[in-house]
């Protein structure tokens, strides 16, 4: 695979060592979001994607900073750019901006990228352009009513350039998202819709590399990553209020100690 | 006039593969003949506006020119936040088509009076609002600009019509004027029919007036207003649209900017919300934005016999 070497270069722990330190310095949240990709990118940007035809749309935008890790590791962004995260003039808010190398759609607004996905891969299918989309998702989107509207369109259309991955961390922003719409039968829900799934610990990077390559003529691939929010540091883990809060000197020491 | 529209877009999709026609589940009778000639690049999206717009984007980036088609309150409302974080904000070219502006939707009741569109997309920065007043206006306008690198939204009356003061004419950002006088009548493309007639009784009467037709309404005609109205004595405005946000808030942004002191009259929808429906016709009469409506509005200002 092409990215074999880029595979060796990419690694969780040093992602989520970035993460945590521009969470500290911005003092910004979403930490438990961004951990919770961590993975997820990784198996992305280890080869999965090919940078040149395809196109990956972060649907979850609220976890940008995974992704400005992640093209820092790859040396498409610079420390120095990384470094003004969520300062002032600063091209990288909270939220990904398509202005951004590395970046083709802003995102920030819920429940956006599957429709985008989706009219990009019909495009191509239309042009005859090469190449796949993937959308990363988190499980909270769910909720959206034009994530099934994009849903039921790519089925029927048998889009089978496009990929969405879930992140399906059990947690929204102010409950478990079982608590809040029970969608733990989404796998049932998106096959009925015409879309091949598949179900995978979101945080072992084989496993979801062999997912991605699962490739069903006629057939939208949904990829279910079963995740923990907050993913490498015990005391966020599975923990609401990290989605919002940011990390005070002790949490910083514990959470970089954990990650390693 | 959206029959126009498909004609001049299946002609123009014969020479552009870019083009494709999306369509939320509406106009039947009318865009058969693009399914047709075009069947790769004709999708009924099913009933789901927002997912409309976000394709759109999608298939923009991939570079395609989709236009989006729906009733103009759909078109313009249902995925306006998707249009904005998609198209207006990766400035892509999108283009939106809203059938029956105003009141053409008439018995449909209020779910179906388009009376903000304009003001909704007014608001987004670089989008293109263009608002024809016959078919030859949407034939010219769609040929020489639909290729544009910008979001677009196309406002269109349902039925035919032809105005031949305007033989056709369109240009981005300026208005189309006929005649001149003392009095400027500013209309929206599909108030011009009107307009012209308001103009025709007053000449019979030996009163000169200008009827401007505000097509392009984004880009703003600014010069081009300021240019008429800087010799004018009194200016009206009339738009099947509330009178905030749309034609009238424009002139009087125009005057306001430019230090003018020319006076203003804004003719526009004023019904509350939960009136009775009824034909455009009626509606339009009810709103004083019918032949007797905007006469008397002419009259008001006191510059001719009343």
């Amino acid at each position: 695979m092409a990215g074999s070497e880029t595979a060796r270069a990419l690694s969780s722990v040093r992602v989520r060592r970035l993460i945590v330190e521009q969470s500290k310095r911005a003092h910004v949240g979403h930490i438990g979001s961004a951990l919770s990709i961590a993975d997820i990118l990784v198996a992305l940007f280890s080869g999965t994607v090919d940078p040149e035809v395809d196109v990956f749309i972060l649907s979850k935008g609220h976890a940008a900073l995974a992704q400005y890790c992640v093209l820092t590791e790859l040396g498409l962004m610079s420390h120095e750019t990384l470094d003004t995260y969520c300062g002032d003039d600063s091209q990288l808010g909270v939220h990904p901006d398509h202005t951004l190398p590395g970046i083709t759609f802003s995102t920030g607004s819920l429940g956006h990228g599957p429709s985008l996905g989706a009219g990009v891969a019909l495009a191509k299918r239309i042009v005859g352009n090469p190449g796949r989309v993937f959308v990363l998702m988190s499980d909270a989107e769910l909720n959206e009513g034009s994530v099934w509207e994009a849903v039921m369109f790519a089925g029927h259309h048998k889009l089978d350039n496009l990929t969405v991955i879930l992140d399906n961390n059990g947690q929204q922003a102010l409950a478990p998202t079982v608590d809040v719409i029970d969608l733990s039968g989404v796998d049932r829900l998106v096959q009925t819709l015409g879309w091949e799934s598949r179900r995978v610990d979101g945080h072992d990077v084989d496993e979801l590399t062999t997912a991605l390559e699962v490739n069903t003529p006629g057939k939208p691939l949904f990829v279910i990553a079963d995740t923990l929010a907050g993913k490498g540091v015990s005391f966020m883990e599975r923990q609401v209020k990290w989605h919002y809060l940011p990390v005070d000197d002790a949490q910083f020491e514990q959470a970089m100690g954990e990650i390693g | 006039m959206r029959k126009q529209f498909v004609s001049t877009l299946i002609d123009i999709a014969n020479h552009d593969e870019r083009v494709v026609l999306l369509t939320a589940d509406l106009g039947f009778m009318v865009l058969e003949p693009f399914a047709e000639r075009h069947a790769d690049r004709f999708f009924n999206v099913g009933v789901a506006e927002a997912n409309m717009m976000s394709l759109a984007a999608g298939m923009a980036h991939e570079g395609m020119i989709p236009f989006c088609y729906s009733i103009a309150t759909f078109a313009s409302m249902r995925g306006y936040e998707q249009f904005r974080n998609g198209a207006v904000l990766h400035q892509l070219p999108v283009r939106i088509v809203g059938i029956g502006g105003g009141f053409a939707y008439g018995t449909a009741g209020p779910t179906h009076h388009a009376l903000e569109d304009i003001a909704l997309m007014r608001v987004q920065p670089g989008v293109a609002i263009v608002a024809p007043a016959d078919d030859g206006q949407v034939d010219r306008a769609l040929r020489d600009h639909y290729a544009r690198p910008v979001p677009m939204y196309l406002r269109l009356a349902k039925e035919t019509a032809s105005h031949p003061e305007l033989d056709g004419r369109f240009r981005w950002g300026r208005l189309e004027v006929i005649g001149d006088g003392d009095i400027a009548i500013v209309a929206i493309g599909s108030m011009t029919g009107v307009a012209l007639e308001v103009r025709r009784q007053l000449q019979a009467e030996g009163i000169q007036t200008a009827v401007a037709v505000a097509a392009s309404i984004a880009p703003a005609p600014a010069d081009d207003l300021v240019a008429l109205l800087s010799s004018k004595s009194a200016c009206i405005t009339i738009e099947d649209h509330r009178p905030v946000g749309g034609l009238g808030s424009l002139v009087a942004e125009t005057i306001a900017d430019h230090g003018m002191g020319v006076r203003l009259v804004r003719c526009g929808v004023t019904d509350p919300t939960g009136e009775t429906t009824g034909s455009e016709e009626f509606l339009r009469r009810r709103n004083g934005l019918d032949v007797a409506g905007l006469m008397a509005a002419v009259r008001q200002i006191g510059l001719v016999p009343a």
